[in-house]
């Protein structure tokens, strides 16, 4: 597993606590969301570094006191074709003021990228072999013309309100 | 009609870019049919029974003349020669090769057109009333603001992977020709109490194996919020819809399952919390997008035609296409033509190479260049001068598209059923031919009046079996295609689903059931204006189901 981050490929110093585990006081660990609901006195005052893993369907307005909380947040993507994470990350960004990495883990492939980009996400876990390759190389379509506004800066292309062109 | 801007144009050709690479990526073995379907799926392209099947998006069902020689040419160079439209407003062709997939959509291109969202889980051709911007009855032209939407859904990052299909169809007449309350979200024009426009919303309507009558969420909505109400929809649908089961995953299952008020209150929250999200339409964009669908410059006639008068008198079969394939028109003097793509024992929906050329050539000549797709599978000639119907008229009859059936027994819907599809448990296309060679263009078809029949090839509903005034559906038992026949559905403004007329019917019952249900109207009716579907509502089941399953003690049907 790679991270690619920011339009390239980094060190991923955040690792993933599985239920049950124990919670290293150091953080730099991404939390699943069902953990953080019973175990997070454990970081009560502490300002270790922290991320939260949330599986789609979860209902984020409930945490929405927490988020600051965290610097990472792992939005799963339990098959390609399962969009919900793209909501949660554009809700995040838009609704809940979340500045930190939010990241696509679970199945990241290349001809999705360019969108969860466009919903905030900035950070993803790349296992699949064709989309490492394509993303090493560079050798995708990235695509310069859309029909939306998106949460990445984009400016407006001529006179239609929603029209956004990449520069 | 709408033109492309560069913008637009600059984003098809990115796209049939990226898919020239894909099928390079396929035909080489670099990536898997596996790897490879989301792609060839996102612009279109099914791997039907026998070959790929190509779906070509016609926004709204609106054409121009040169883009129906374009899909005549795609017909003749990559296909066999002829297309399909469709209940979506859209043409298919069956025969295309992958190789040439690119070439075809970069051939489309150059006539403003495409494929993309024709399939997948995404929002699909946004679709609208066939006669819209034409019909006397019209409030205001929808086109712009499926046009709007149209653009706006494009390749949409937050919603091109919904639980499932997604369809909205909007319409501007209080006669409702889109069929908005079987979609899933349908916008109907309407003017409040302080004279504004706007939209009455529905959502959660759709057809397939669980069919529901969409909910009124809204009985009006601003124009500046279509967009911003829209994405509230698509986002409570996108988060909530269930992805457990492919068969409950549209928006009707997520309304009925959480109550039409629970589903309200969901959207509206959604909506007024969209903040620095919310996409506010100014006028000013709106009536831009309006001038591209701006009425013709159409020369101001008489209300009569003595041309179309003394022809009339002349020939009944003129006489009989006035009366069922020309509907009134906004402005005196015109009408708008319905060209039938259902000849007596024909394919429903199919039209050849040739025979689209001379559409096109027609449209060009008689129809200020503008052509619509019917969800019922014909096509029109929206403003045709009535002194040239005559020529109209005779260069149909020379192209063997001059069948005056529109509305009748024989102008009946299917779905390519078991001959095309892969999704089929039974043929439809015989079984339309059957009946549309039982009842043919007599006097007797005539005289029945409007009767809508509608054929499904399996639960899917492609072919709108439950919204038809008599509905088939073809299913599979033990091997053998058996029918089941539904009467009382309607897709209009009276929107109801068909009633199951109890078991069904063989191969070879199932025209003559239809010819039973068809006697005991006529014989039932108050008059000739009392049509079928209010015969049927007025008379209920039991005189239908009497004469199917009693009449002949001891049949085995």
């Amino acid at each position: 597993m790679t991270l690619f981050k920011n339009g390239a490929f980094v060190e991923d110093n955040w690792r993933h606590i599985d239920e049950g585990e124990d919670a290293p006081p150091a953080g730099h660990v991404i939390l699943p969301l069902d953990w953080w609901k019973a175990e997070r006195a454990v970081y009560d005052g502490s300002n270790a570094p922290l991320g939260l893993k949330i599986e789609p369907g979860a209902d984020i307005s409930e945490y929405v006191e927490d988020i600051s909380r965290f610097s990472v947040i792992a939005l799963v993507f339990p098959k390609y074709n399962d969009g919900r994470a793209f909501s949660t990350a554009q809700l995040l960004r838009t609704r809940y003021g979340f500045m930190g990495e939010i990241r696509a883990v679970g199945e990241v492939l290349i001809d999705q990228i360019q969108m969860m980009e466009r919903c905030g996400f900035n950070a993803f876990e790349i296992n699949n072999a064709p989309t490492e390759k394509a993303l090493r190389s560079g050798e995708y379509t990235r695509f310069t013309h859309f029909y939306q506004p998106a949460v990445t800066t984009e400016p407006p292309a001529g006179t239609r309100p929603w029209l956004r062109k990449s520069t | 009609m709408y033109r492309y801007d560069e913008f637009d144009a600059g984003f098809v050709a990115e796209r049939v870019a990226q898919f020239r690479d894909q099928v390079a990526r396929r035909l080489s073995g670099d990536i898997t049919e596996e790897q490879f379907r989301p792609h060839r799926l996102m612009n279109g392209l099914y791997l039907q029974l026998h070959a790929y099947m190509l779906r070509v998006a016609v926004p709204y069902g609106t054409l121009n003349g040169k883009q129906m020689h374009m899909l005549a040419h795609i017909a003749r160079k990559y296909d066999r020669g002829y297309g399909h439209f469709t209940t979506r407003q859209n043409i298919q062709y069956n025969w295309p090769t992958l190789k040439d997939t690119p070439d075809i959509l970069a051939d489309l291109a150059t006539v403003e057109m495409h494929a993309i969202q024709t399939s997948g889980n995404c929002i699909r051709n946004v679709t609208a009333d066939h006669f819209a911007g034409a019909a006397a009855d019209e409030i205001e032209d929808p086109r712009p603001y499926a046009e709007i939407l149209r653009q706006w859904s494009s390749v949409h990052p937050e919603f091109t992977f919904l639980p499932r299909k997604f369809k909205i169809a909007v319409t501007g007449a209080p006669k409702d020709r889109a069929a908005i309350q079987v979609h899933d979200i349908g916008y109907h024009i309407v003017r409040n109490e302080q004279g504004e426009m706007g939209f009455a919303v529905y959502v959660g309507g759709g057809q397939g194996r669980t069919p529901m009558i969409a909910r009124k969420l809204r009985d009006f909505l601003p124009k500046k919020d279509l967009l911003a109400y829209t994405q509230a929809v698509m986002r409570v649908y996108n988060l909530e819809g269930r992805r457990d089961n492919k068969y409950k995953a549209r928006i009707k299952i997520l309304v009925h399952e959480t109550g039409e008020a629970e589903m309200r209150e969901a959207v509206e929250a959604e909506f007024a919390a969209l903040g620095s999200e919310t996409l506010s339409l100014p006028q000013t964009e709106i009536a831009r997008i309006q001038a591209y669908f701006a009425m013709p410059a159409l020369a101001v006639k008489s209300a009569k035609s003595a041309k179309v008068e003394a022809r009339r008198q002349t020939d009944p079969r003129f006489a009989a296409f006035m009366d069922t394939n020309v509907t009134a028109h906004k402005r005196a003097g015109y009408g708008i033509v319905t060209i039938s793509l259902k000849p007596i024992g024909g394919i429903p929906g199919d039209a050849t190479a040739d025979q689209m050329d001379a559409i096109a050539d027609l449209a060009k000549t008689y129809s200020q260049d503008e052509i619509r797709v019917s969800h019922e599978q014909n096509l029109v000639l929206p403003h045709v001068a009535l002194d040239d119907i005559p020529a109209v008229y005779d260069e149909l009859l020379r192209q063997k598209l001059a069948t005056a059936n529109a509305g009748l027994i024989t102008d009946i819907i299917a779905c390519p059923g078991m001959d095309y599809c892969a999704l089929a448990t039974a043929r439809s296309i015989p079984i339309a031919q059957r009946i549309s060679e039982r009842f043919g263009e007599t006097k007797r078809s005539a005289d029945i009046g409007e009767l809508k029949i509608k054929i499904s090839g399996c639960i899917n509903a492609c072919g709108h079996h439950h919204v038809g005034h008599i509905g088939i559906l073809g299913l599979e038992r033990k091997g053998v295609e058996t029918y089941q026949i539904t009467l009382g559905g309607s897709g209009d403004e009276t929107c109801s689903i068909g009633d199951i007329t109890g078991p069904g019917f063989s191969t070879d019952q199932v025209t003559d059931a239809v010819e039973t249900i068809v006697d005991t109207y006529m014989a039932l009716r108050t008059s000739k204006d009392e049509d079928f579907l209010s015969a049927y509502r007025r008379l209920g089941m039991k005189p239908f189901k009497q004469a199917l399953y009693e009449r002949d003690t001891g049949a085995s049907i």
